[in-house]
């Protein structure tokens, strides 16, 4: 089965280039359908590789170290599934959505491209291709930020790329580093380097590195200047795709399994993680409190759940990890499906404002009920999604005994909660807004991944145990296994 | 260790015109520099003085090669990194031309509509 791997890669990044080329004859209908196929065969994909635990695909036949090789751990599954899941509702909200805009074509490529770059980001065993997937994920992204060409964009899409390019070149020194300490780029190798020669100031300073540019990737506080700029001003399938997706794997994910994994954590990079979650946490909430545009809201309240994901991992249990990855999931369904509900009223109503919507329940009811299910998962009310993987987290945090970070886990859930119960109040409910008036509901293929993603919520809600046990336990296992992970590559070298 | 210093010192002087300076290329051009900076890490890396090319001949002899030779990997890492920074700094320069024609400045100062 681990032929399969590489086509996570390769599928998508053919599919970019074969919709240019055929895109010279046949511009609007194409590229819409292609990708969707696209999309739904990775999907597929994930189906063949479900339930057979860690493989390891060797490119070309080099074995590890010398080769560059992919693999496939629990840890990967989780965020392939995440990645190409809210990729396929993405796409398929972009049917209609995509009418907004002239050209089609460069959109779906370069989503294509992102899409190609995050699946590497997940699937590599290699830092350097790591970074390499990182940087075309990136690219793309950039782009399409700036895909509106209106003022705002291009000024948020500018202040991404050179945060962006800046964390790049960190992240690049820093693996320069760690080559020049250990004289190898894979991964796992590294690892058993760093086990058996601890205390390298050099390796530090690559820690360090690693730190800011990851950190600058996922928007965390204090890191942040770019993200509220740049996922509002996105269309709002890429926003989706930013928020929910993105951040997670090129800033959280890789967070993880560079510290995790390769450099090993300490007592000092807990702390760190900790303190800049909480940080984000209450930034993030604070923030998001005072905003009237919803989808700068939206992308507020992210860096502040991004934080929750931070502390569960600062926190260096296996609960809080669990708690973590959980609400990592979470967060990749309902803040899709915010942003995307945020496009479809954006759409209709044609302005972002809190203050000039309201009472678009009686005019696209669901859409309204869609959003509502999503605000209610992200501020955590008990049935939804949400809930659980907060209340796991804060149950981490009361075990390990760290009374100040539960105290912030519990405000900024009341902050979150308050401020989409505005939301809530000034746009889903109460008079109807003088720009809301011609507002109808949107076409299907916008409503049908609203209607899918807030029944994820509800869904994995409801059956939040067997999913934690069937997936996000074995992906906590495998993180903190760091000798598993070195000997599942490398084998008893 | 004076190379390594330069080229950190290079890097620094970069950053400085990536924080410093409110003039977009300049700040396009900050980024340029800690990139070949970066770039020059990687390469100094693998450098060795009066190094031969890593090609090893029939009539070499092993131990004597892998004493001169350079490290071949970094110049392959940093060919990978120069074609990414070159897509980067392209995309760049495409965005501030588009910033120039929206806002008419090239000041970063002025390029604030979006604020909060």
């Amino acid at each position: 089965m681990d032929k399969v791997l590489p086509f996570f890669v390769a599928i998508p990044i053919f599919s970019a280039i074969f919709m240019l080329l055929i895109g010279k004859w046949e511009k609007k209908i194409f590229p819409r359908i292609w990708s969707i196929i696209t999309t739904a065969t990775l999907v597929f994909l994930i189906s063949l590789i479900w339930e057979k635990g860690t493989i390891i695909h060797v490119m070309g036949g080099w074995r590890p170290p010398y080769g560059i090789i992919m693999i496939k751990d629990h840890l990967s599954l989780l965020m392939l599934i995440i990645v190409n899941v809210v990729a396929f509702l993405s796409i398929i909200y972009s049917y209609s959505y995509i009418t907004k805009y002239e050209d089609y074509l460069r959109f779906f490529s370069l989503f294509m491209l992102m899409l190609a770059g995050m699946n590497g980001v997940v699937l590599s065993g290699d830092i350097f291709n790591l970074f390499v997937f990182l940087e075309i994920a990136s690219l793309a992204s950039y782009a399409l930020v700036g895909y509106g060409v209106g003022a705002e964009e291009l000024e948020a899409s500018f202040k991404y790329l050179i945060l962006g390019a800046f964390a790049s070149l960190l992240i690049l020194f820093g693996i320069g580093i760690i080559y020049s300490v250990t004289g190898s780029v894979n991964m796992a190798d590294i690892a058993r380097f760093l086990i058996n020669n601890s205390g390298n100031k050099a390796v530090l300073m690559a820690t360090g590195l690693f730190l800011l540019g990851f950190g600058l990737k996922a928007g965390l506080v204090p890191f942040h200047a770019w993200l509220p700029d740049a996922h509002p001003s996105a269309p709002a399938p890429i926003s989706a795709m930013l928020s929910g997706v993105l951040i997670k794997v090129l800033g959280i994910y890789a967070l993880m399994r560079v510290f995790y994994h390769v450099i090993g954590v300490s007592e000092l990079i807990l702390n760190i993680f900790l303190v800049i979650g909480s940080l984000s946490m209450v930034v993030g909430a604070l923030m998001g409190f005072g905003q009237d545009d919803i989808k700068r809201l939206f992308a507020f309240s992210s860096i502040s759940q991004m934080g929750y994901v931070m502390v569960g991992i600062g926190l260096g249990t296996p609960l809080g990890i669990i708690g973590a990855l959980f609400h990592l999931l979470n967060h990749a369904g309902f803040k899709s499906l915010m942003f995307l509900s945020a496009g479809a009223i954006e759409g209709e109503t044609g302005t972002r404002s809190l203050s000039e919507l309201g009472g678009l329940r009686q005019k696209m009811p669901v859409t309204s009920a869609s959003s509502v299910v999503g605000a209610l998962s992200i501020s955590g009310v008990p049935p939804f999604n949400g809930f659980w993987s907060k209340l796991i987290i804060l149950l981490a945090a009361l075990k390990v005994g760290n009374i100040w970070v539960s105290a912030i886990i519990v405000l900024t859930a009341f902050f979150t909660l308050s401020y989409y119960l505005r939301f809530q109040k000034n746009a889903i409910f109460g008079d109807i807004g003088k720009k809301v008036e011609g507002a109808r509901e949107v076409p299907i293929p916008m409503v049908v991944p609203l209607v899918l993603l807030a029944i994820i919520c509800l869904l994995v809600g409801i059956f939040n145990h067997s999913i934690i046990s069937n997936i996000i336990i074995p992906a906590q296992e495998t993180l903190l296994d760091r000798s598993g992970y070195i000997l599942s590559v490398l084998g008893n070298l | 260790m004076t190379l390594y210093m330069l080229n950190f010192s290079l890097m620094m002087v970069g950053m400085y015109a990536l924080i410093v300076k409110r003039h977009i290329v300049k700040k396009i051009l900050g980024i340029a520099i800690m990139e070949y900076a970066v770039n020059h890490f990687l390469i100094l890396i693998g450098f060795k003085k009066a190094g031969i090319s890593p090609i090893l001949t029939k009539d070499m002899d092993l131990a004597t090669f892998i004493q001169t030779a350079v490290d071949p990997l970094p110049q392959a890492l940093v060919l990978t990194s120069i074609v990414i920074g070159l897509g980067t700094l392209a995309l760049m320069v495409a965005i501030a031309i588009r910033l120039y024609e929206r806002y008419g400045t090239f000041d970063m100062h002025e390029i604030n509509r979006l604020r909060g």
